[in-house]
């Protein structure tokens, strides 16, 4: 029987291993080094702040495994040798494997920063940072500052975290608006203002210059590079993105750039190796997507579609529109298609926002075809399949928005705000839009 | 702030701690007046137990409820004992003897507790509810903004079955014993509550007055708790403001008021089989010689269960009745909210749960039956079993132990729905209503879900919810309630409670949207 090896228990490596699971009857073993079970990194946060418990997070139950002859090793891979189809571990013991694949996710980034290798410095990312986490900021007491570096998703997380604990936050961020190169002007201000509302020192535009150790070698501070402040810390969380972690396979003969060198089927250069999610990058570009793109959901979708292929259903990976989604504290983000931080050429972007400043929705879309091309959405929930058929079927944004209703996904007696949208628009485009009363025809129908 | 909700906390604790006290104080007599009026009532014909009391207990000074009790008991026990032996059947008290023994403590009561009732319900209710006001409101500024607020949940020793859990349980375990089966020795409870019994039906309190307005008081604290908490929810909002309502209403106020009217005592929002005792002769006798309204309320009865409740749950899903309009619902949704991540989430409990809430509904079903059948026969038995113990045991094993001892009483340690889950007959005949025809459904919004698992941890019914979302199905579940706090707590907006068209309201799906059209098409087909 053919044994597929996959290296990684993620949501990437864990979704490769139950579609192969449904669609046939290979050996499977699932290795991770981090946990034997399979749990949800996402919800690590949740585990700190006290609104779960560890096993809360992991997915499956144990029994899970053995019902569906999915065999779990707990490990860490020291080299991989293509020619013999074997994996040599740490502990000095070996796997042979038939197809492999790798998905082996990322680690936070780190950017030679004098310091960075202190004991209290460390990112948000594996199971272990929640262990370190909980060792030394467990109370405001332990830690009487926190600083974060990078302002991305991981390090408003791990503002939120601290703050849970009412530790005291510094948040340096390089840009000079939160996560402006993903977020338009008036998105990230908004988040820069919900970012202090919940007492956090939010530095913008500053980069990190070093990081100071007291005499006994603890961690004592950092310093900022444009202005020379000191900051005393007791934790540095760092956030500024992440790499794939593919060092165990430099020389192993498997092409690595940044990350594992894939076609579009996810094939590395070595026939029978895969990679998947975090680590992959692809080849040759697909769409606008980058190449490398370390999001949950993409890394699920290429789960998917390897298990098609081993499974002897060889398939692109094709993924569909973009989408993804974010909470920032109280604030909850969804974007489906393309919203740019500055309008592309061609392109004209729509924007409007609550007056409570705690809601907004942009949608961009082609200025003269008037198709739409994307929209984010703040504080307001809304409808995958409407966005995603959408964007499928070419749709206009005046028809996006005539159709805006069908869309809300808020829980119910939420206040609307479409129609305030719609006549928004209205005025600004000199457009005639009336607002559809939602229906539910329209919005089971399409399922 | 902080101080506030300690100081909150302490005279919580005080006002506690003098509600508790007063199981052990106040001074007892019995009057010749009363004595002869209980035997009366009660029909008794002992004439053992008749002089016994009248030598022992009659007009003598008793310093607590339980030394009391104990001689009339004793007495009882004695009296049955001997007649028994005797075969004398028609002396034999069958009356429970803490019932007996209530009917005379109840009024016998005298001194100091009886003098200053007012001054009692201030220290007991009067602290609690200050205490407790004073404990929830500052977190209006401590949660900070609007926004689900669970910090700190798995690290607090009251809502992680810590030691502060579990003697919580204890005292409510021991609070559900006392009034279900021994309510002689609360009688102090009942007197401080006299005047406002009074002033609603025109009759003293009894232990249930007593159930009936803790119940309504503890609900309405805890409902402050929850639209602070939920502040940003208005399902939540609107929705512990109907169970409020309607409890207050509806089961508290509208039967009280009834019988000042000299009205059978009817809460008109109790659904039989939950009511389980609606079919019994006792209550049958009493509706039909009541006149028309006695009729409206046995039609409505008998309409409420077979028409409204079905129609209302194909439209709306059982929520309709569980989290917007039952009491123990209210209580739960209340009382419970902070202890509605207890509930055991796997696969075994589920199977658990199918077989005792299903079997519970069976029961009541044969028992009912039993009832009507002899009810219309007048034979006593069926098939050999005496109609009289299937109640009997129906009513103690269901009725008190499992709705109400472990019900709520284990809140703490087994979360908040454990009778609603696991035992209720109404929750198990809406459950399949709901399950293969109705309208309601928790959509899960397309592939966004991270599987990050606060629905499943915040689903009081135990219901893995992250096992369907992640799989980007929608959720269909006989035990779903309907309370919204899935969609509360998903930090990705993924969930959504829908009442919609049948068609394509289960939909299994092997890939999820986001990916590639046609392979999502081909595998979904197969």
């Amino acid at each position: 029987m053919e044994h597929i090896a996959i290296i990684g228990n993620g949501i990437s490596g864990v979704t490769a291993a139950r579609h192969i699971r449904k669609n046939s009857d290979k050996r499977i073993t699932l290795i991770s080094s981090e946990s034997k079970y399979f749990f949800a990194r996402t919800a690590l946060m949740y585990v700190y702040m006290g609104h779960m418990k560890f096993e809360h997070t992991a997915p499956y139950e144990k029994g899970f495994w053995k019902k569906n002859n999915i065999e779990l090793k707990k490990g860490f891979v020291n080299t991989v040798h293509p020619d013999k189809k074997q994996l040599d571990f740490t502990n000095g013991t070996i796997l042979k494997y038939d197809k492999l694949i790798i998905a082996s996710g990322s680690k936070p980034s780190k950017y030679g920063w004098k310091g960075q290798n202190l004991n209290r410095v460390f990112g948000m990312y594996h199971k272990q940072d929640l262990d370190k986490l909980e060792k030394f900021a467990p109370n405001k007491e332990v830690c009487q500052r926190a600083v974060i570096v990078g302002g991305g998703l991981i390090g408003i997380e791990l503002a939120e975290m601290l703050r849970s604990r009412e530790i005291p936050v510094t948040f340096l961020v390089r840009e000079n608006s939160f996560w402006n190169g993903v977020l338009p002007k008036e998105e990230s201000e908004m988040i820069n203002k919900h970012i202090e509302e919940h007492h956090i020192d939010l530095r913008l535009g500053v980069n990190l210059r070093e990081i100071k150790a007291a005499e006994n070698g603890q961690l004592k501070s950092v310093v900022i590079d444009e202005t020379g402040e000191e900051i005393l810390c007791d934790v540095i969380g760092v956030a500024a993105g992440v790499t794939p972690n593919v060092n165990f396979l430099r020389g192993s003969g498997i092409e690595v750039n940044r990350g594992i060198m894939v076609n579009r089927f996810l094939e590395t250069n070595i026939e029978g190796i895969y990679a998947i999610g975090d680590c992959a990058e692809q080849r040759e570009a697909i769409g606008q997507r980058r190449n490398i793109e370390a999001v949950w959901y993409t890394g699920r979708m290429m789960g998917e579609t390897v298990a098609q292929s081993i499974c002897g259903n060889k398939t692109k990976y094709k993924p569909g529109n973009w989408f993804n989604s974010a909470k920032f504290l109280d604030i909850e983000y969804q974007t489906y298609g393309w919203v740019w931080a500055e309008e592309k050429e061609n392109e004209t972007h729509f924007y409007w926002e609550h007056k409570d400043g705690k809601k907004c929705i942009r949608i961009n879309f082609d200025t003269e075809t008037h198709q739409f091309i994307g929209i984010n959405i703040f504080g307001i929930r809304m409808r995958h399949e409407f966005f995603d058929n959408a964007l499928n079927e070419k749709k206009t944004v005046e028809s996006v928005l005539t159709y805006l209703a069908d869309a809300n996904f808020d829980p119910e007696f939420y206040k609307k705000h479409e129609a305030e949208i719609v006549e928004k628009f209205n005025k600004e485009n000199g457009t005639n839009i009336i607002l559809k009363k939602k229906s539910w025809t329209r919005i089971f129908n399409k399922a | 702030m902080k101080a506030i909700k300690t100081s909150g906390l302490v005279i919580f604790l005080i006002g506690l701690a003098f509600f508790t006290s007063l199981l052990f104080v106040g001074e007892y007599k019995v009057s010749q007046e009363t004595f002869e009026t209980v035997i009366k009532n009660k029909n008794i014909t002992s004439s053992w137990f008749i002089n016994g009391i009248q030598s022992k207990v009659v007009n003598k000074q008793f310093s607590s409820s339980f030394s009391l009790s104990k001689k009339i008991i004793s007495t009882l026990e004695a009296s049955n004992e001997l007649y028994r032996d005797k075969e004398e059947w028609g002396a034999i008290i069958y009356d429970k003897p803490h019932h007996v023994s209530y009917e005379l403590l109840k009024k016998s009561g005298t001194g100091w507790v009886i003098e200053n009732k007012g001054l009692l319900f201030f220290l007991t209710f009067g602290l609690g509810i200050l205490g407790a006001l004073l404990f929830i409101l500052p977190n209006v500024i401590l949660l900070g903004k609007p926004g689900i607020k669970n910090n700190g949940i798995y690290n607090s020793s009251a809502t992680n079955k810590g030691w502060i859990g579990i003697l919580t349980g204890f005292y409510l375990v021991g609070f559900y014993i006392l009034m279900y089966f021994y309510p002689d020795f609360i009688v102090n409870w009942t007197y401080i509550l006299d005047p406002i019994s009074k002033s609603l039906s025109g009759n003293p309190a009894s232990q249930w007055f007593v159930y009936g307005f803790l119940y309504c008081t503890v609900m309405t604290v805890m409902a402050v708790r929850m639209y602070i908490k939920y502040r940003h929810d208005m399902y939540q909002v609107i929705r512990t403001t109907s169970v409020l309502f309607f409890q207050i209403a509806f089961a508290f106020l509208i039967p009280e008021i009834l019988v000042r009217f000299n009205q059978p005592y009817y809460d008109f929002k109790n659904a039989f089989p939950l009511d389980y005792d609606f079919f019994f002769e006792w209550h049958l006798d009493g509706l039909i010689e009541s006149g028309n309204v006695g009729l409206f309320m046995l039609v409505w009865g008998i309409v409420l269960t077979l028409v409204i409740v079905p129609v209302m749950v194909y439209f709306y899903g059982k929520r309709w009745y569980c989290s917007w309009v039952c009491g123990c619902g209210g209580l739960a949704e209340t009382l419970g909210d902070p202890y509605r991540q207890l509930s055991d989430k796997s696969i075994n409990a589920w199977k658990v749960e199918r077989w005792l809430i299903h079997g519970v509904l069976v029961f009541v079903l044969l028992m009912t039956f039993a009832t009507l059948y002899t009810y219309f026969t007048g034979t006593a038995s069926i098939i050999g079993i005496p109609t009289y113990e299937l109640q009997h045991y129906y009513g103690f094993l269901i009725g008190s132990v499992f709705a109400g001892v472990i019900g709520t009483g284990f809140y703490p340690i087994i979360g908040n729905r454990v009778w609603c889950r696991f035992g209720c007959p109404l929750a198990a005949y809406m459950g399949l209503v709901q399950r293969f025809k109705s309208r309601f459904r928790i959509t899960t919004n397309g592939g966004q879900c991270i599987s990050c698992g606060n629905c499943s941890t915040y689903c009081e019914q135990g219901i893995d919810v992250r096992a369907y979302a992640q799989k980007g199905e929608n959720i269909v579940r006989a035990s779903c309630v309907g309370c919204g706090v899935c969609v509360s707590v998903c930090p990705r907006g993924v969930l959504k409670l829908e009442n919609g068209p049948e068609k394509g309201r289960i939909n299994p799906t092997e890939i999820l949207r986001g990916n590639d059209v046609d392979l999502m098409e081909l595998a979904n087909q197969k």
